[in-house]
């Protein structure tokens, strides 16, 4: 699996106390102490033949005080939330709720796998709500695979013109009327909640 | 009942089909559906994955006005949103933690949210409260000459069990068989996941499991796939090309939203559907049928 063994302790008990903070956002988010290791998680996966390290690996490496090779791997920008780990772990842990404390975890550290720039995508996401209070599925295609595979863009092209042509796709984005109300929530909510 | 229409942002453009046939089969049935006003994006799997608080607070603001606009029920026919908008609601009425932090979000915009309102899928609503001798009164044909693959996707069934079975589903194949269809009782693909947004990220990943809910569909002879959720119709209608080329297949299904077939049994007209806007076009009923003889 090629995972580096040089996690230096205080970055591992820093990252640890910061997963916990997040891991509280979730009801019942403890019950991830409480894993039996069966890999339920793991068999239950679509996705978990394209993973690196595996559901189950992910709470394995969390015991044995890996947290880095978590943040670094595919695993939790993969997930394709499906739940289908959460509605079938027998010890009851939000699974895929897990993985998006990872998730969180790794863009406020700014540690990523190298070259799957996904956190690109929910960035530019999350920018669109703020921006129009609304998806831009264009604006956001166009922004993700300039980001990240421009080659990509040409081929869209195409299919975005038949979209288009079928009224599917919109050229420019609708900005909701009481656009305010949104950024004032946002920015409200992550005073409280700060960020997490 | 005045439902509380969540449309969400595919059903403006990308599954603008889903909208138009979800309207019309609502008004063919006489059920009231009124847009929430000035709704906003629900945050989808993006936002929960960024910011536990910011997500649930922008998604409640959409529950705070339909509440505030006297509905009872919110119906959200994506499932991501469905699935964001059920969350949002299950810890504010739940959690009083929860309900204190967002209502305290809220309030930055002169908004609040008791958590009084049910979110509930267009398919629930249809097959559960308005009850399929309801709907078989008002069909003027049958479906005859479908043989249709169910798809379920995640998000519906999933996380939490709320009106169907979460490993074999039915509420479709209910529906589907009273309208006349067959149905492809064991469609494998039922709740298997199309990749989401994967198909942006890990396209390679997403093709397969796509491949493989249109070779069980089509293995067992269906002639379309019955989907209740813009993403998975998205992913499993516009990639054909590129699947055929990964898989040497040639698949060609018409991937169809479920309220495209009903408003046909409904003797609405194909193109107030959005059926004109499909990418893969469904075939054309042999002449009406009449829905007599339909159990």
């Amino acid at each position: 699996m090629g995972i580096s063994q040089s996690v230096s302790p205080p970055l591992e008990s820093e990252l640890r106390s910061a997963f916990w903070d997040h891991v509280q956002m979730i009801p019942d988010g403890h019950k991830v102490k409480t894993c039996l290791q069966c890999g339920t998680c793991s068999g239950a996966c679509p996705v978990s033949h394209a993973m690196d390290i595996t559901p189950r690996g992910i709470v394995a490496l969390f015991r044995a005080g890996m947290i880095e090779d978590i943040l670094k791997s595919r695993t939790i920008w993969i997930c394709a939330s499906c739940y289908s780990c959460t509605v079938r772990c027998p010890a009851g842990i939000r699974v895929t709720d897990t993985l998006y404390a990872l998730k969180r975890l790794a863009m406020e550290k700014k540690i990523y796998p190298d070259k799957f720039p996904v956190y690109a995508l929910s960035k530019a996401f999350t920018r669109n709500i703020r921006k129009y209070g609304r998806n831009f599925e264009l604006g956001l295609g166009f922004h993700y695979f300039l980001k990240t595979k421009p080659s990509k863009l040409m081929s869209n092209a195409k299919f975005g013109m038949g979209m288009m042509k079928r009224g599917r796709l919109a050229t420019r984005p609708h900005k909701i009327k009481n656009l305010w109300e949104v950024r004032a929530i946002i920015e409200r909510a992550e005073k409280i909640g700060g960020g997490k | 009942m005045k439902y509380g229409y969540y449309p969400g942002c595919s059903l403006e453009y990308t599954a603008k089909p889903y909208d138009l046939s979800c309207r019309e089969v609502f008004k063919a049935l006489q059920i009231e559906l009124e847009e929430i006003e000035d709704w906003n994006c629900c945050g989808a799997t993006m936002y929960m994955s960024q910011d536990t608080l910011t997500a649930y607070s922008v998604s409640a603001r959409n529950l705070s006005i339909a509440e505030h606009q006297g509905c009872g029920e919110v119906c959200a026919p994506c499932s991501s949103c469905y699935t964001i908008l059920r969350k949002t609601n299950r810890y504010v009425k739940w959690d009083p933690h929860a309900r204190a932090m967002i209502n305290d979000a809220l309030s930055a915009a002169d908004l609040s949210y008791t958590g009084g309102l049910e979110v509930r899928h267009p398919l629930d609503i249809l097959v559960n409260t308005i009850g399929l001798n309801r709907i078989v009164d008002r069909c003027v044909r049958s479906l005859e000459g479908y043989r249709i693959a169910p798809y379920y996707g995640c998000q519906i069934v999933r996380p939490v069990y709320h009106f169907d079975d979460m490993d074999n589903p039915t509420t479709m194949d209910r529906l589907f068989k009273a309208l006349g269809a067959e149905v492809v009782e064991d469609y494998p693909g039922k709740v298997r996941c199309c990749g989401g947004m994967l198909m942006m990220t890990f396209e390679d990943v997403a093709l397969d499991l796509n491949a493989d809910l249109l070779e069980g569909a089509v293995t067992r002879g269906a002639n379309c796939i019955a989907t209740v959720c813009p993403m998975c119709q998205m992913n499993l209608e516009s990639y054909q090309p590129q699947i055929n080329a990964k898989r040497h297949s040639n698949y060609r299904v018409p991937i169809v939203y479920f309220t495209q077939l009903l408003g046909l049994a409904l003797g609405i007209e194909p193109k107030k559907l959005g059926l004109d806007d499909l990418l893969r076009p469904l075939p054309k009923l042999a002449p009406a049928k009449p829905m007599e003889g339909v159990k």
